[in-house]
């Protein structure tokens, strides 16, 4: 049988173990701060981004080495509407995110339906600028006298050619006809593709 | 505990001419309770085994389910929850039922014979441990039927699809404490048996290897079974008590998670291979009939791994998202194991060399596993490497390598300590002829079964998922095949050991020529209920 010292000492090592196993199942708890700090100081895989959290967002992929004057022009074809930019001209650095306004106000004494068909100078610049909200994505009424402002939101791709320095946007409204109203919209909400 | 009761029905005789003071140890209680509340090292050896084989088979049968499924393309037999929830207990049932009570059973057996010693050290504690599992098994079985069905969360139990499960996550989480408890003071009284109670002269470079590597994935047990406990704890709190250990909405991070758990989940992969090594170390030089070769750097090497494993563990997660430098550093740690793990496999080859090798089914089945386990290990290289790992990750090939380790590494080490053991255990040889029949047909089956889903996984079959893309149906069919093939060989082992213990002839007490640790040059087969209550003459 066991002798008694062997016990003592068996004894011994059972408490040393026990608190042993209790300190590693401590030790699993310590990683949930450590694991923080760590993605914190090394900046991996930080769900809680201290720029995220004070509201900046930073965007990498502005090209900040170079400078495009977008400029807007406002037609409105055969139909009585004011319509023109509220800025003419804005400079921005490729890859930024701009929004800009227009004003649009019926001067005639009927609601008229009209789209806004954009175009653009240089014409190959089409397919750089990437609009994210357009008044141009629907159909305006506009009530006898009523007028309103209409946000346009883009980015310009970094990919647009060097020699491009400057954009024109140009919009011209044409009068829908009756048969066409569809999609139609009073204030010009539309979250949709570049286009 | 004695009675009066002298209860020899057991078969066992003592007459073997072992240096034992005979007043009153050998009585043992009758029936259930001799069960119940045996404090006997053999007995909870012994109940260890056979829980371990019975899990063996409620593994096996939701590994057949997986099977059937995979047959054929397309949804025939289960619904995929059913199928999640299968995938996910056999992964648990065969790792945490099967194959680790296996080895713990192996231990109590034979560390207390090997090492001079009366008993484990803390034989009540001892039985507290073995009956933590029961519970634990049934909880893991009622969770098929809690509403909802099993949770089908994988046995990794990533976080978080196990913060949303249903009510079986609960009885998981619970088993899997349960089974923490259990592997913990298993852990702790094999250290306190190996440290403290050797027999006066046998040194720790000694001991048999089998012990060693015990000792080395006790302290493995101690170190990381807590860290699980500690992971599954927070899934429940996550759950259940508002914290937010890995909910992002609350600022928690599932991958903190799997950091966590493969922290525990890598030196777990040890503590499954590290006594299949001692058990491997142990036969290889009975039927080489030579003392194994280089045993100190055995023992080096296993430890060495040992302390590699705690450093490694994110190489089971490379696409969760980590910086390039950590990605090197895991590669390079992991395929650092490679190295200790050479020595091993040399020292093996080497034991052979120029031995005068019989290849009796022990015999054969370490061979299958020396062979098998290496190709696992290759496997495991090739997983190593970041951008391999990338295409491969949660293939078929990642289950191919895990179940050449799991499957020809540790059962078939497992078999060989059996077929290797029972005769000192029982008393009676099993039959030779039944014993081969078994390591063929499981060597034959393993091989359909798993090696083609090598190429299912390069092919880019994802595991875990119940239904598959045509181009997959032949290797799957195969697959299957080979896994009922497997499954039924089984059932062959269970008939061999049966028998052997119900008629099978007498053992002697040195069955094998080559066998040197001491239950075979001390002790009678079988070997008798109380052994060495007076610490044996050790030269």
């Amino acid at each position: 049988m066991i002798q008694v010292k062997t016990r003592l000492i068996n004894r011994q090592m059972c408490m040393r173990l026990s608190v042993f196993a209790l300190v590693m199942f401590g030790f699993g708890y310590a990683m949930v701060p450590y694991y923080k700090k760590f993605c914190e100081v090394t900046g991996i895989n930080n769900l809680l981004q201290p720029s995220l959290s004070k509201g900046e967002v930073s965007n990498t992929q502005i090209d900040k080495s170079r400078w495009v004057t977008m400029e807007f022009d406002a037609n409105a074809h055969g139909m009585p509407w004011q319509f023109g930019p509220i800025q003419r001209s804005v400079r921005v650095h490729p890859g930024e995110m701009i929004q800009v306004a227009f004003e649009i106000k019926n001067t005639g004494n009927s609601t008229l339906v009209g789209q806004a068909i954009p175009s653009y100078g240089p014409k190959h610049s089409a397919a750089f600028v990437k609009k994210l909200e357009c008044f141009c994505f629907k159909q305006q009424v506009l009530a006898a006298g009523e007028s309103r402002q209409m946000p346009v939101q883009f980015v310009i791709d970094p990919a647009l050619p060097a020699s491009v320095n400057t954009v024109t946007l140009s919009y011209t409204f044409f009068e829908v006809p009756a048969a066409d109203k569809k999609n139609v919209s009073a204030p010009a909400v539309a979250a949709g593709s570049a286009g | 505990m004695s009675t009066a009761t002298h209860d020899h029905a057991h078969g066992h005789s003592h007459d073997g001419g072992h240096a034992h003071d005979d007043h009153a140890h050998d009585h043992k209680p009758y029936g259930m309770m001799r069960w119940l509340g045996s404090t006997n090292h053999k007995d909870i050896g012994t109940m260890y085994l056979w829980f371990s084989f019975t899990m063996f088979l409620v593994g096996g049968v939701m590994a057949l389910i997986i099977r059937a499924e995979l047959f054929q393309p397309g949804l025939q037999i289960v619904r995929p929850e059913f199928f999640n929830s299968m995938t996910t207990y056999h992964g648990l049932i065969m790792v945490f039922g099967a194959i680790m009570p296996a080895f713990v059973g192996f231990a109590n057996w034979l560390i207390p014979m090997q090492i001079g010693a009366p008993d484990m050290a803390f034989p009540r504690m001892n039985n507290l441990s073995f009956w933590l599992l029961p519970p634990a098994a049934m909880l893991l079985i009622a969770a098929q039927f809690a509403p909802g069905g099993g949770a089908g969360v994988g046995w990794t139990m990533y976080a978080p699809l196990t913060t949303q499960a249903g009510p079986a996550m609960d009885l998981t989480i619970f088993a899997v404490h349960i089974l923490g408890m259990s592997s913990i003071m298993g852990s702790i009284n094999i250290i306190t048996t190996i440290l403290n109670m050797r027999a006066p002269g046998m040194t720790l470079m000694k001991m048999p290897l089998f012990c060693w590597t015990w000792l080395i994935t006790a302290y493995l047990l101690v170190a990381s079974m807590p860290v699980l406990a500690g992971a599954v704890t927070m899934t429940l709190t996550d759950r259940h008590f508002g914290t937010n250990f890995f909910n992002a909405a609350g600022g928690g991070d599932p991958v903190l998670y799997q950091h966590i758990f493969w922290f525990f989940g890598h030196p777990e992969v040890y503590i499954i291979a590290i006594p299949a090594f001692g058990v491997v170390s142990q036969v290889i030089p009975a039927f080489s009939r030579k003392p194994l070769f280089g045993y100190a750097s055995m023992v080096y090497a296993t430890a060495s791994i040992a302390i590699l494993s705690f450093m490694v563990w994110a190489h089971h997660m490379y696409t969760v998202g980590m910086p390039v430098e950590a990605q090197l550093y895991f590669m390079y740690a992991t395929t650092l194991i490679a190295i200790p793990t050479g020595v091993k496999v040399f020292n093996w080859v080497a034991t052979m060399w120029k031995g005068s090798l019989t290849f009796e089914t022990p015999m054969l089945f370490a061979l299958g596993f020396l062979f098998l386990f290496s190709l696992g290990g290759f496997t495991g290289l090739v997983l190593s490497i970041v951008p391999v790992d990338v295409q491969l990750h949660d293939t078929y090939y990642v289950v191919a390598h895990f179940h050449y380790v799991m499957v020809a590494g540790a059962l078939f080490s497992a078999f060989a300590g059996i077929y290797f053991w029972l005769p000192k255990w029982t008393g009676r040889m099993y039959n030779e002829t039944l014993g081969k029949w078994h390591f063929w047909l499981s060597l034959i089956f393993f091989n359909v079964t798993f090696f083609v889903q090598h190429f299912l996984g390069l092919a880019g079959m994802p595991r875990r998922v119940p239904d598959y893309a045509l181009q997959f149906a032949e290797f799957n069919m195969i697959s299957s095949i080979g896994a009922f093939g497997f499954g039924l060989s089984q059932l062959l082992f269970l008939y061999v050991v049966v028998k052997c213990i119900t008629s099978g002839e007498k053992a002697e007490q040195k069955q094998w020529e080559g066998a040197d640790s001491l239950e075979w040059t001390h002790l009678p087969s079988p070997a008798p209920y109380h052994s060495f209550v007076t610490p044996p003459a050790l030269k």
